[in-house]
């Protein structure tokens, strides 16, 4: 007689851990462990010890299905040694030909939101119309209410955070770490003036 | 650069050749920007142009590659020194201008604060552009996840959950749901039509007591209905030549009056 074919052996959250992979295989976005608490009616507790599991099973390097923490959830995703392949058959239409004035426009909504248009532009020195429209089509990012003179305010999207692979928007760098190139140009302007002969 | 500190280029020696050389090369400057790559000249074109935002435009970038192209020389030349920053200058006019456009409140602002305004801006623009880079080379590095896009699953339909029902109030209410309405009475749309012979008796007994009346006088009080009958039957007298009719104008009331007659005219009711 045939054995049924068992994820983790002897295990006590076996049976857990198996409707969590059918949940995941379902979804097509990333599930927060409330959303799993609910669906199976267990404790987050035991959720979690069950996800540990099954990311031992789905690790990039073990599975052509790699388990991943993204986007405030967990989400299956391709393994990294199939990209080839599936970028043979899949296109990746949300980030493809992103511009550098979309990616401004991004990172000041990502760091900055909610922020209306003229919030945009005020920021970018440029007007963002289309710009807006075109990551709002994209799905990266959102509407989010209006403010006080009634503009319409943009968020970024879980999508914008399950394409640049970031567990939450906590994960992004601070944004004062981007400004220390000014003190890397005064430095090389001295080194230079330090080359030439007196 | 540490305060106090200058430049040890030397001053060129007024060489009209090594002028034009270096004249030369402030406009063929190559830049090699993030915004752009090229000469300093086509670059001066396309943002005079409009077809290239200077806000992306580096400016700092430009003035090191200029200051760099001068170390690789032995000597300063000031007047290409005083026409790149003329160059300069005007560029970064430009790109002040441009972030500062609309902004009504800046305009009030002494030359001291707008200064310092404009470089807060321009240092909030870099942490920006820099955040950008980090954003792009995030999207390279993460080139080869791929998963699953679909839309948002459908939200799971929310319970509905009823009070406490009393069951005799819900047998009272469906039994007043299949009691039979009462029957709507069509009473007010029925014309009864008094018959003609009537008003020819009415009218013929006045004019037996008085030689003329007034019609509206007469049938004043009858519905619409039964007045249109009546003059029915006043035609019916006129035609048979019992009565004649006299109207002053339009609308003007009616004046019946008994009609001379040598023999007797016979009616027949039946005709009405």
């Amino acid at each position: 007689m045939e054995r049924p074919l068992r994820l983790i052996q002897a295990n006590p959250l076996d049976s857990l851990a198996r409707a969590i992979e059918a949940l995941l295989v379902v979804a097509s976005q990333p599930l927060s462990v409330g959303a799993l608490v609910e669906a199976c009616g267990d404790e987050a507790e035991r959720i979690e010890t069950a996800l540990g599991l099954l990311g031992e099973r789905y690790r990039e390097g073990r599975s052509g299905i790699v388990l991943e923490q993204v986007a405030g959830g967990w989400a299956f995703r391709a393994s990294r040694d199939a990209a080839e392949a599936c970028g043979r058959l899949f296109e990746r239409p949300v980030e493809r030909n992103l511009s550098q004035a979309a990616l401004e426009t991004l990172a000041v909504v990502a760091y900055l939101g909610p922020c209306s248009r003229p919030d945009i532009a005020r920021w970018r020195g440029v007007a963002v119309d289309s710009v807006v429209a075109g990551l709002v089509e994209r799905g990266l990012i959102a509407e989010a209410g209006r403010g006080d003179l009634g503009a319409v305010r943009y968020r970024v999207t879980p999508l914008f955070e399950r394409v640049f692979g970031l567990e939450s928007l906590a994960a992004l760098p601070r944004l004062d770490d981007f400004g220390g190139d000014a003190d890397e140009l005064r430095g090389r302007l001295e080194s230079l003036a330090e080359r030439r002969p007196a | 650069m540490t305060a106090g500190r200058r430049w040890p280029f030397h001053v060129a020696a007024s060489d009209p050749e090594t002028s034009v050389l270096l004249a030369m090369t402030v406009r063929e400057l190559e830049l090699d920007l993030d915004a752009f790559e090229g000469p300093f000249d086509l670059l001066l074109t396309l943002v005079l142009r409009e077809e290239l935002p200077l806000v992306g435009v580096d400016v700092a970038g430009i003035v090191l590659a200029f200051v760099e192209r001068l170390a690789e020389r032995e000597e300063l030349d000031l007047d290409a020194c005083g026409e790149f920053l003329v160059l300069v200058a005007a560029l970064l006019e430009l790109k002040a201008r441009g972030l500062l456009a609309g902004e009504a409140d800046l305009e009030d602002l002494e030359p001291g604060e707008a200064a310092e305004e404009l470089a807060r801006r321009l240092e909030e623009y870099r942490r920006i552009k820099g955040a950008a880079e980090w954003l792009a080379e995030r999207l390279a590095s993460e080139r080869d996840r791929f998963f699953r896009l679909g839309p948002a699953p459908l939200a799971p339909r929310g319970e509905r959950r009823l009070a406490e029902q009393d069951p005799a109030a819900l047998a009272a209410l469906l039994q007043a749901l299949v009691a039979e309405p009462p029957e709507v009475s069509l009473a007010h749309l029925e014309l009864r039509f008094p018959p003609v012979s009537r008003f020819l008796e009415q009218f013929r007994a006045v004019l037996g007591r008085r030689a003329r009346f007034d019609f509206d006088h007469e049938v004043g009080g009858l519905t619409r209905v039964e007045q249109a009958v009546a003059f029915l039957a006043l035609l019916e007298l006129r035609r048979a030549g019992e009565i004649r009719l006299e109207q002053a104008a339009p609308f003007a009331p009616i004046r019946v009056s008994r009609e001379v007659v040598d023999e007797e005219v016979s009616w027949n009711a039946r005709s009405a």
